[in-house]
């Protein structure tokens, strides 16, 4: 039985806990290899496209297009060429009549994200997976840690993986009490204390990857490697009207407009996802934080923070992915010298949302 | 993510959280505290259903009970508010407000615009509306239509906790009168709600879901029935987009706008008396301004022009039920020029 290889409705996040089918990618008797597309399957937030985690022939394809099923229900089966029909419904029979809908609930992939005060403030985070190196997710700019969704239990496979909210974002205290990359990195040193946390590796998005480097620079001892991802403060040029925007505006109209920036695939923005930047927008003390971060890293029009110069005399491992359709940062800030660098071709500002599956393969620590 | 809490829960959130923020902000009602001769919070009611209960015992004297006597007490916010306080005063039942029509039509509504802009009324008036109660033609109207009439008035008709908690935060903080209608069959509804502060502005329609084929908008608990019938719908290949306007004054008229040009079908679900409703205010907008873009004539979906029936049978038949909006859908869908 263990060359059958069942593909399952996938849980991003935790608050989904059944997914629809939009439409299948590989048809039955196709041959694949494990990163082969199967099927996209769409969340109330979001879509996305899951792969073979092996090599094989597609053998059935269990669910239907549009079929809305719980986390965890049967997709289709994968198996080796010589495996028999037999055993394949025999598999298929088992399974369907194992699966309990809602049983995801249950497992510690539900556990909900838990706070520490560092200096008097609140910072909430989630933690998913107990073994390896530990790893923390750093979000952008009124980002939160729900932003790690694709990515977050698919690490935590090999790794103890945390993503923690900023401060002044998600549910973590709305008060920056330094709004300076400097204060944030100490609030993530403080976070690693408060925790435990010996070394980790960082990997930041956007603001989120300025965060990192500023906490990379600081207490270098720290930090095992640092992995980028449309990372702030490589370069001047910045997008200032959609970090303006996204700061000042609460209208809904506009914050769907911004929000489709962020994705080379403008479909990808579902009215759940701007609804929960609504939601997050409307929060007390949010408007005066994004705005009291926007005066530290905006200059006029540019960046006012390029890293690039003291990130040479880091001598950490250094990771770069981008997106090469990024509209807010362009993609040619990449190009750092002495890193990994690698330009991901259908992604946006988002990378690891819109090519979560590449960006999951590159993060190995 | 967010826990979740109940409608009542989350108004009763929202006053505990602005009266703990701005120490102006008062709160008066019937049985708000207890009663005369109660001691405060081991007897407190918190008005008619409870939904005040706790604050006396966290904010004392600012937690007032009144008598019964709504043009006094309602009037007494008024002038509260005119000299500087936040009153949130509740008046059990909307059906009722007919005794203070000239606290709240002519004086508050008219404050602002007679002393030259110099003077602001930031009351709250809490009240509920809504049949199904079995509670008879008095005390089960859904009568905002009536202040929505009124220049002056912010009427908020919330159909969630979420939306029941920021709304109710920014109304408290609004400069201007403010009536805030709970429906009373809400009131159990659980959602998610953060538990920070949050103001949603009033005039800004919240998109419930959203579909190409028909618009459907939906006011209070109506929401929820153009939501059944949605989901029905949907079964059948039918995409409806539910706008729930929250605010009926002041109106986001290009949300609704622009849903209408999208679809060319509408809709309008509102639970108060058929005639110079809310609904008929709609109607007109779209007839006015989108024309054009219409493939069907609007569907109204209200109760009859009568009282509403104390019978369990015929207040079950008055209320505007999820088959009736899937009917009247049809209705726009199926119609041919």
């Amino acid at each position: 039985m263990s060359r059958i290889y069942p593909v399952t409705m996938p849980k991003w996040g935790l608050s989904m806990q059944e997914g629809k089918v939009n439409r299948w990618l590989a048809k039955v008797g196709d041959s694949l290899e494990a990163g082969s597309t199967v099927v996209e399957v769409e969340s109330d937030k979001i879509a996305g496209v899951i792969e073979a985690s092996s090599g094989g022939v597609l053998r059935r394809r269990v669910a239907k297009e549009d079929d809305v099923l719980p986390v965890g229900a049967l997709l289709a089966l994968i198996s080796d060429v010589e495996v028999a029909e037999s055993e394949i419904d025999a598999f298929l029979a088992e399974f369907q009549s194992r699966f309990v809908p809602g049983t995801a609930e249950r497992s510690e992939m539900t556990a909900g994200p838990e706070t520490v005060t560092i200096k008097g403030r609140k910072i909430t985070y989630l933690r998913r997976g107990d073994r390896g190196d530990v790893v923390l997710l750093i979000h952008g700019f009124a980002g939160d840690k729900n932003s790690w969704l694709f990515n977050h239990e698919v690490l935590a496979e090999a790794n103890m993986v945390y993503a923690l909210d900023l401060p002044g974002h998600g549910q973590s205290d709305k008060t920056i009490d330094d709004p300076s990359l400097n204060g944030f990195a100490q609030r993530i040193l403080g976070f690693a204390e408060a925790l435990n946390i010996g070394q980790l590796h960082l990997v930041g998005h956007s603001f989120g990857g300025a965060v990192s480097l500023s906490t990379a620079l600081l207490e270098p001892d720290r930090v095992k490697s640092v992995t980028l991802i449309s990372s702030l403060a490589l370069g001047k040029e910045i997008d200032a009207a959609y970090v303006r925007g996204l700061a000042r505006t609460n209208s809904r109209k506009e914050l769907k407009a911004l929000a489709a920036r962020l994705f080379a695939d403008e479909g990808l923005v579902t009215r759940q996802l701007v609804e929960d930047l609504l939601r997050f927008k409307r929060l007390d003390g949010v408007q005066a934080a994004l705005e009291s971060i926007l005066s530290e890293f905006l200059d006029g029009d540019q960046q006012r923070l390029v890293l690039r110069e003291k990130i040479a005399g880091l001598g950490k491992p250094i990771r770069v992915i981008w997106g090469e359709k990024d509209h807010i940062i362009p993609a040619s800030h990449a190009s750092l010298p002495g890193a990994d660098v690698h330009i991901l071709p259908n992604a946006g500002h988002m990378a690891h949302m819109e090519a979560a599956n590449e960006v999951n393969r590159l993060l190995r620590f | 993510m967010s826990r979740k809490i109940s409608f009542k829960q989350a108004v009763n959130e929202a006053i505990a959280q602005e009266t703990g923020r701005d120490e102006t902000v008062i709160v008066m009602g019937e049985d708000n505290v207890g009663g005369m001769g109660s001691d405060g919070e081991r007897d407190a009611w918190g008005g008619v259903l409870g939904v005040t209960k706790g604050l006396y015992g966290k904010f004392g004297d600012r937690v007032m009970d009144t008598p019964i006597s709504e043009s006094a007490f309602i009037g007494a916010a008024i002038g509260a508010a005119a000299c500087g306080l936040r009153p949130v005063v509740e008046l059990m039942f909307v059906d009722f407000m007919g005794v203070c029509f000239d606290q709240i039509f002519n004086q508050a509504a008219k404050f602002r615009y007679m002393f030259g802009g110099k003077a602001v009324t930031p009351v709250v008036v809490r009240t509920m509306i809504g049949a199904g109660f079995r509670a008879a033609a008095q005390h089960s109207q859904c009568l905002y239509s009536l202040f929505t009439h009124i220049p002056g008035l912010k009427c908020v008709v919330p159909s969630s906790p979420y939306d029941a908690k920021g709304l109710l935060i920014q109304s408290i903080r609004d400069n201007d009168p403010v009536i805030f209608f709970e429906h009373k069959l809400l009131y159990g509804l659980e959602s998610e709600v953060p538990e920070e502060s949050y103001a949603i502005p009033l005039g800004e329609a919240n998109i419930v879901r959203e579909g190409d084929d028909v618009t459907i908008v939906a006011i209070a608990r109506m929401v929820h029935v153009a939501q059944q019938a949605a989901e029905d719908l949907a079964s059948e290949g039918i995409q409806v987009e539910i706008i729930d306007p929250r605010t009926t004054s002041p109106l986001d008229e290009d949300t609704i706008l622009e849903s209408v040009t999208n679809t060319g079908r509408l809709v309008i679900v509102d639970e108060s008396h058929p005639r110079c409703n809310v609904a008929t205010d709609i109607a007109a907008l779209v007839a006015q301004k989108a024309f054009g873009d219409l493939k069907a004539p609007v569907e109204i979906v209200s109760g009859p022009h009568v009282p509403v029936p104390f019978s369990d049978a015929l207040e079950d038949l008055y209320i505007p039920s999820s088959e009736k909006v899937k009917y009247a859908t049809k209705e726009v869908l199926e119609y041919a020029k």
